[in-house]
C-alpha cells in the first residue's frame, strides 16, 4: 500500500514526457523491463494497424492497454506473443525484445516464446475436454507426461487461478459445463500451468457478469506477485482499478504510456484526456 | 497465497522441465516437417484418381480405336458389338431418351415440390417433408431397378397393354423419381436464399403468393434452379442399375418410350458381366463408351458449377 | 363509371386469389407424389420380400432354388467390403481435409485439388468401376477380389468423405485453435490434440453417410467382378466375394417370379442395414451438435 502511495507522489510530481518519466521515478522497474518494444509497425495486407509503437513493459506489474475499439490494442497484445501472425497477410517491422532477446529473430521459436508469454482470451475458450485435461494441456504438449507431476501442476495452477476449491471435486467433468466465469478462470489456470513469465489478457472480462469480473480482477492482483501481466480492456474503470501502468492507444498509435494514476488524473495529451473523460469512445 | 502452494512451487519448476524436454522435441520437429508432406500425398490421391481415369480411358480407347475407326464409332447407327458393328449412336440415343423421360418427370414435380416447401408449407411441415423426400435419394439404385421392373412396368402395362417387360418408359420414369429429390432439395435451397425483403416488397403491392413466386422468387433463384436441374440430368445420364434392370438390352435408336433400349451404362454392365475376354475389341469398347459417358457428365457438371458460381456472386 | 372500375378490379382480384389457391393445391399434390412413390416402394418391397425373410435366409449361401437361397454371403461380404472402404477412405479423406483446411497454401495447385474433388464427386459410379478394372484388377493384378472392390469403392466415396471432413474441421472454433497455439503448441499438436478430437463427430457422421451410399452401390462392383455365386466367405483380401446389391441384382434379373420374392427379402435386409447406419449417424450428430 505504501509503495502505491510513493508511486502516486512521484507521478504527480513528474509531468515530463513518458520516456523520461520512466527513468525518473521508477528506476527499480527500469532495470526490469521484461518486454521492450521499439518502433513497431504492423500491416494487415496494405492497411497499417500499428504506427511506430515504443513501449517498455515492467516486470511483475499489471500494465493496462486502453483505447477505443479498432485502435490496435488487441493487435498490439497479440504481437507480443506473435499470435497476430496467425493472420497470413500480417507484416511487421521494428523490434520486440523479451528479456533482451529479439522475438522476431528467425531463430527464435514462436512455440518457445508462447510458453514464456502466455495468453488469456476475450471469450473463455476451454477445450471440450475435462477441467483436468484443459489445465494439463500445456505441460503435456511440452512433454511432461508423469501423472504425479501433472496432478501437482493441475492443483497448483487451479489454486493459482483461485478456482481449486470450487472445482477440486469436478476435475474430470467437461469444462463446457462450467459457468462463463469459471471457464475463464480455468483458462487462466491453463495459462498458468506452464509457469509463464508474462500473461497477456485480451479483454478477459468482457464476456463475464459483474461478480465473475470482480473475481477475475481480484485474481489479477494476486497474480502480479509472480507474473508480469498485460491486460487489454475496454473498461477504463477496470484499468484504473487493477493496473499499475496504463497505455492509451488511438488509431494504431501509442498516445500515452504512464503510471495509471498519473494517466487518469493528469493526462499529458489532449486526446487521452478527451478519451478518459468520455468525449469519444 | 497459502504456504503449502509455495512449498510445492519449490519442489519442481515446470519451465525447467519443459527446457529439459527440449532434446526430445527434435523428433517432434521431424514429425512437424513430415506431416504436411504426408497430408499432401493424401490430397494428391484424388488428383491421381482423376489422372487414373483419364489414363484408363485414353489408353484403352486407343486400343479400341485402332480396331474400329473413331469416325465409324461416332457416326455409325448400328450397335451390335458381337457382330462387329460399333456405331455408338443407339447407346447415346438410349441414354438421352432415358434422360429426357426422367427430366420430364423430375423437373416439374421437383420444382413444384420446391415451391411448395419453400413458399407454402409451414416451417414444421417443411422440416418433416424435406428429409423424408431426401430418403428417396438415399435408396440404392438396384432397389429402384427392382421397383421399376416388378411394380412400375406392370402398372404402366395396365394402361398400355402392349408395353413390353423391358422399356424405356418405366426405366426413365423411375430414374426421374430417383433424381426428383435432387431437383427439389437444391431448388428449395436456392429459393430459400432469396432475401425476404424481395418477397415483402411484392406482397406490399398486393400480390398473391403465386404472383410473388412467379415474378419474384423464381427469377431470383433462377440460376440455382438451373444448376440443380443440370446436376440432376448429369446423375440421370450416369445412372446404371435402374436402366440395366428395367430398360432392356436392345441398342435401339428410337424416340418411342415404349420400346426396349440400351443406354451407355447398361452396355458397360452387359459387356462386363458377359463373356468378354480381356484385350478383345468388345473389352476395349467398354472404355470408348465409358469415355463418351464421362465426357457427357463432365460437361454437365462443369456447366452446373459455372452456373452456381455465378449464382453465388449475386448475393 | 368509377364503381364499374372498382367492380372490375374486385372481380380480377377474386380470380387471382382462386388461381393462387388452385396452384397451391397443385404444388402440394406434386410434393405428395414423391412421397407416395416412397411409400409405394417400401410397401412393395415389404409385401414381396417379407415372406422369404427368415433365419435360414440370413444364414444361407446363394442357391439354385429360391427356397434355399440366402443373403449370408452378401451380408458378410458387404460388411467386409465396408471395413476395407472405411479404413482406406477415412485415412486418405481426413488427411486430405486437414491438408486443404490447415496446410494448403493459397495457390493454383490447391485450387486445382479443390475443383478436382468437386468434379470427382460428379463422376458416375460406373466410371470408377472401369478405373478399378484397369488398375486394381489388371495392372495391379488383384483380379476379381475383395481388395480390388474395396479400393474401387474407397475412391468412389473419397470425395464425399473429404468434403464432410473439411466441413467438420472448419467448424472447430478459431478460439480453440488460438488457445492451443497460445500455449506454445505446434501446428501438428494443435491439429492432433484439439482440432481432430473436436471434429470426430462430424467426420464420423459424414463417413457413415458416405458408407451407406457405398453399401448400396452395385454398378462399379459388377465391373470389378464381384461374383454372384459365392459359396464360402472370403478368407483373405485376395479372395472372391459378393455383396448384397449384387445378389439382389442377380435375383431380380431371373425370370421366375419366386426370385423376385427372394430379391425383395434381400432388399429388406439391405434397407434395414441402411436404416441402422443412418440412425447411428443422426444419433452421433444430435449427441455432439450442442457441444460446439
Amino acid at each position: 500500500m505504501s509503495e502505491v502511495m510513493v508511486k502516486k507522489k512521484n507521478n504527480t510530481v513528474n509531468k515530463a514526457s513518458k520516456r523520461e518519466e520512466n527513468s525518473f521515478g521508477l528506476q527499480k522497474e527500469k532495470a526490469n523491463h521484461i518486454i521492450e518494444v521499439n518502433d513497431l509497425n504492423l500491416w494487415y495486407g496494405s492497411d497499417q494497424a500499428l504506427y511506430e509503437v515504443n513501449m517498455d513493459v515492467p516486470e511483475k506489474q499489471v500494465t493496462a492497454i486502453i483505447g477505443p475499439s479498432g485502435c490496435g490494442k488487441s493487435t498490439f497484445l497479440k504481437t507480443l506473443n506473435r499470435m497476430v501472425e496467425m493472420v497470413p497477410v500480417v507484416k511487421t517491422s521494428g523490434s520486440i525484445k523479451y528479456r533482451d532477446q529479439e522475438i522476431f529473430n528467425r531463430k527464435y521459436k514462436q512455440e518457445y516464446l508462447r510458453t514464456k508469454v502466455g495468453m488469456v482470451f476475450q471469450k473463455p475458450n476451454p477445450f471440450p475436454k475435462s477441467v483436468y485435461d484443459n489445465v494439463a494441456y500445456g505441460p503435456r504438449i511440452h512433454g511432461i507426461k508423469k501423472k504425479e507431476i501433472l496432478d501437482q501442476i493441475v492443483e497448483k495452477s487451479l489454486k493459482g487461478a483461485a478456482i481449486w476449491d470450487e472445482l477440486k471435486d469436478r476435475l474430470h467433468e467437461n469444462a463446457y459445463g462450467l459457468s462463463g466465469g469459471q471457464q475463464q478462470r480455468v483458462c487462466i489456470a491453463r495459462a498458468l500451468a506452464v509457469e509463464p513469465d508474462v500473461i497477456l489478457m485480451d479483454e478477459p472480462t468482457s464476456a463475464l457478469d459483474p461478480i465473475s469480473t470482480a473475481k477475475v480482477e481480484e485474481l489479477v492482483q494476486e497474480l502480479k506477485e509472480k507474473y508480469s501481466i498485460i491486460i487489454v480492456t475496454h473498461n477504463m474503470q477496470q484499468a484504473a482499478r487493477i493496473s499499475d501502468k496504463t497505455a492509451f492507444f488511438l488509431n494504431g498509435e501509442l498516445i500515452e504510456f504512464a503510471d495509471t494514476d498519473h494517466l487518469f488524473q493528469n493526462p499529458q495529451d489532449k486526446r487521452t484526456e478527451d478519451y478518459i473523460t468520455g468525449r469519444f469512445g | 497465497m497459502d504456504k503449502s502452494l509455495q512449498s510445492e512451487g519449490k519442489s519442481f519448476n515446470v519451465q525447467q522441465m519443459i527446457e529439459s524436454n527440449k532434446k526430445k522435441t527434435s523428433i517432434g520437429e521431424k514429425i512437424e516437417r513430415i506431416i504436411p508432406t504426408l497430408l499432401f500425398l493424401c490430397a494428391a490421391v484424388s488428383v491421381v484418381t482423376t489422372v487414373g481415369i483419364l489414363f484408363t480411358f485414353l489408353r484403352e480407347s486407343i486400343g479400341f480405336f485402332s480396331d474400329v475407326s473413331i469416325i465409324d464409332f461416332y457416326t455409325g447407327s448400328q450397335w451390335s458389338p458381337w457382330s462387329g458393328e460399333f456405331g455408338v449412336a443407339p447407346l447415346i440415343g438410349g441414354t438421352l431418351l432415358i434422360t429426357l423421360i426422367a427430366t420430364i418427370v423430375a423437373v416439374p414435380l421437383g420444382l413444384m415440390s420446391a415451391i411448395f416447401l419453400s413458399e407454402y408449407a409451414s416451417d414444421k411441415a417443411r422440416r418433416v417433408i424435406k428429409p423424408v423426400l431426401e430418403v428417396l435419394a438415399g435408396i440404392p439404385t438396384v432397389v429402384y431397378g427392382y421397383f421399376a421392373l416388378t411394380f412400375v412396368t406392370p402398372m404402366f402395362q395396365f394402361f398400355l397393354p402392349d408395353l413390353g417387360i423391358f422399356n424405356a418408359l418405366s426405366g426413365g420414369f423411375v430414374v426421374g423419381i430417383m433424381i426428383l429429390p435432387m431437383v427439389a432439395s437444391l431448388s428449395e435451397d436456392a429459393m430459400n436464399s432469396v432475401p425476404n425483403a424481395l418477397r415483402e416488397a411484392a406482397y406490399g403491392l398486393g400480390s398473391t403468393k403465386l404472383e410473388v413466386v412467379v415474378k419474384v422468387v423464381l427469377p431470383a433463384a433462377f440460376s440455382g434452379i438451373v444448376a440443380s436441374i443440370v446436376l440432376a440430368i448429369s446423375r440421370a445420364i450416369g445412372e446404371t442399375m435402374i436402366v440395366t434392370i428395367a430398360a432392356g438390352a436392345t441398342p435401339n435408336l428410337t424416340l418411342n418410350p415404349t420400346e426396349s433400349i440400351q443406354t451407355m451404362t447398361a452396355f458397360i454392365v452387359q459387356a462386363a458381366t458377359g463373356d468378354t475376354s480381356f484385350g478383345s475389341t468388345i473389352y476395349y469398347s467398354l472404355y470408348a463408351v465409358g469415355m463418351t459417358l464421362f465426357v457427357f457428365t463432365l460437361v454437365m457438371n462443369l456447366i452446373a458449377q459455372y452456373i452456381s458460381r455465378k449464382f453465388r456472386e449475386e448475393y | 363509371m368509377l364503381g364499374q372500375k372498382e367492380r372490375h378490379i374486385k372481380k380480377r382480384m377474386e380470380g387471382r386469389v382462386i388461381i393462387n389457391r388452385l396452384m397451391m393445391v397443385l404444388f402440394g399434390v406434386a410434393t405428395a407424389i414423391g412421397l407416395i412413390f416412397l411409400v409405394l416402394l417400401f410397401y412393395r418391397v415389404l409385401t414381396q420380400g417379407i415372406g422369404y425373410l427368415n433365419w435360414d435366409y440370413l444364414s444361407n449361401f446363394p442357391a439354385p432354388y429360391p427356397e434355399e437361397a440366402g443373403i449370408y454371403a452378401g451380408l458378410i461380404g458387404s460388411i467386409m467390403l465396408m471395413v476395407i472402404v472405411a479404413i482406406f477412405s477415412v485415412m486418405v479423406g481426413v488427411g486430405s481435409a486437414i491438408y486443404l483446411e490447415e496446410y494448403a497454401p493459397k495457390n493454383r495447385m490447391t485450387e486445382f485439388i479443390r475443383i478436382n474433388i468437386q468434379n470427382l464427386a460428379g463422376v458416375p459410379s460406373i466410371v470408377f468401376g472401369l478405373l478399378g478394372l484397369t488398375f486394381f484388377v489388371y495392372l495391379f493384378s488383384f483380379g476379381y477380389t475383395l481388395i480390388a472392390g474395396g479400393l474401387t469403392m474407397a475412391l468412389l466415396i473419397l470425395p464425399v468423405i473429404i468434403v464432410a471432413a473439411q466441413e467438420a474441421v472448419r467448424s472447430v472454433p478459431a478460439e480453440m485453435k488460438e488457445a492451443s497455439y497460445g500455449m506454445g503448441a505446434t501446428k501438428w499438436q494443435t491439429i492432433s490434440r484439439v482440432i481432430l478430437p473436436a471434429a470426430v463427430p462430424g467426420i464420423l457422421t459424414g463417413t457413415i453417410i458416405a458408407l451407406s451410399r457405398a453399401i448400396g452401390e452395385t454398378a462399379p462392383l459388377i465391373i470389378v467382378g464381384a461374383a454372384a455365386a459365392i459359396y464360402t466367405l472370403p478368407e483373405s483380401l485376395l479372395a472372391k466375394y459378393t455383396v448384397m446389391p449384387i445378389q439382389i441384382y442377380n435375383w431380380t434379373s431371373r425370370p421366375a417370379e419366386e426370385w423376385q420374392f427372394v430379391a425383395g427379402a434381400g432388399i429388406i435386409v439391405l434397407l434395414v442395414v441402411l436404416l441402422l447406419m443412418n440412425s447411428i449417424a443422426v444419433w452421433i450428430r444430435n449427441k455432439y451438435q450442442h457441444r460446439l
